[in-house]
């Protein structure tokens, strides 16, 4: 008598009100998926910059002069023209191509250290150009391992043309 | 016909209850699915900025601490600071209070990162100009951020 009692009541039990629960699950379910969107995945490049205080003494001698490149820009933004130091370079293509053969892993670890490049760009140039030379200086990826090679470590801006 | 009525009447409940079990595991796997996906560590994220791409731009390791986050927007030469757009005189003055308030928890403003946002069409001198900003208050590590892009 007794455990036919119990058992009734967790019959009872088990038959719990649904549509509460399975409302809120839906209305959950279509909060994530109206806030869902593909987020790009997004990296950095470090750059250490330090105040370009007017620097005391003289300069630094083991510290040689930078690289400098320069790029140029037509009226609308767009890239002009690419030069590192007094080379001229058709595409960022062909720049990446003559650092790889200059800093990369064939060139001792010492000069690839020491070297600086110095970005002097047109002010009115798009930052995507700008953007796309750090990226062939600092390195590339290589095809057949897809791992990435850095090269120039060491980049600065010049001083903003006012 | 008494009986004929009740058993029409309980197949009728029978077939509305169902089995509501696989459903709602399936609509729990879902909601699982999309929490883990949103990701709200790129919050930061401002969809008027259109961030140039670079093969290079692999996500860092781990977040940098007391970041601050400027999105150079290529209209009229603005920033967009903590969700309001500023011009560069007012920038300036919002990084002061921005390095009083990090030197008030005991970070001194050359230990934080400025994470440099920049718009494809943004000009470089723009961005130049915010970065100079940035250094005049005292500010030295920067982060220029990138979209990564698949290497062709």
């Amino acid at each position: 008598m007794k455990i036919r009692k119990t058992s009734n009541r967790s019959e009872e039990k088990l038959e719990l009100q649904m549509t509460p629960m399975i409302d809120i699950v839906f209305q959950l379910l279509i909060f994530f998926i109206m806030t869902f969107k593909i987020v790009a995945v997004e990296g950095d490049f470090n750059i250490k910059m330090p105040s370009a205080a007017p620097s005391s003494g003289e300069p630094d001698p083991l510290q040689d002069t930078p690289l400098k490149l320069t790029l140029k820009a037509n009226d609308d933004g767009t890239l002009a023209s690419i030069r590192l130091d007094e080379r001229s370079f058709e595409s960022m293509e062909e720049l990446g191509i003559f650092i790889i053969s200059n800093y990369g892993a064939d060139s001792p670890d010492s000069l690839r250290s020491a070297v600086e490049v110095e970005l002097d760009c047109d002010p009115h140039l798009h930052y995507v150009h700008t953007m796309d030379a750090i990226t062939h200086v600092i390195g590339y990826v290589d095809r057949s391992s897809g791992k990435t090679i850095s090269l120039i470590e060491k980049i600065k801006f010049s001083p903003p043309k006012k | 016909m008494h009986i004929e009525k009740k058993k029409k009447r309980s197949s009728f409940a029978e077939a509305s209850e169902g089995d509501l079990t696989p459903m709602i595991d399936m609509v729990f796997q879902l909601i699982a699915f999309f929490m883990v996906l949103i990701n709200f560590t790129q919050a930061e994220q401002e969809k008027r900025i259109h961030l140039p791409a670079s093969a290079l731009a692999k996500p860092p390791e781990q977040q940098p601490e007391h970041a601050v986050t400027l999105h150079v927007d290529d209209k009229n030469d603005t920033i967009i600071y903590s969700g309001h757009e500023v011009s560069l005189k007012e920038l300036e003055g919002q990084l002061r209070t921005k390095v009083s308030e990090l030197k008030s928890n005991g970070v001194e403003p050359r230990d934080a990162t400025v994470i440099i946002r920049g718009d494809q069409r943004a000009k470089t001198g723009f961005v130049q100009q915010v970065i100079e900003a940035c250094q005049k208050a005292q500010f030295e590590k920067f982060r220029l951020r990138a979209e990564y892009e698949k290497p062709k």
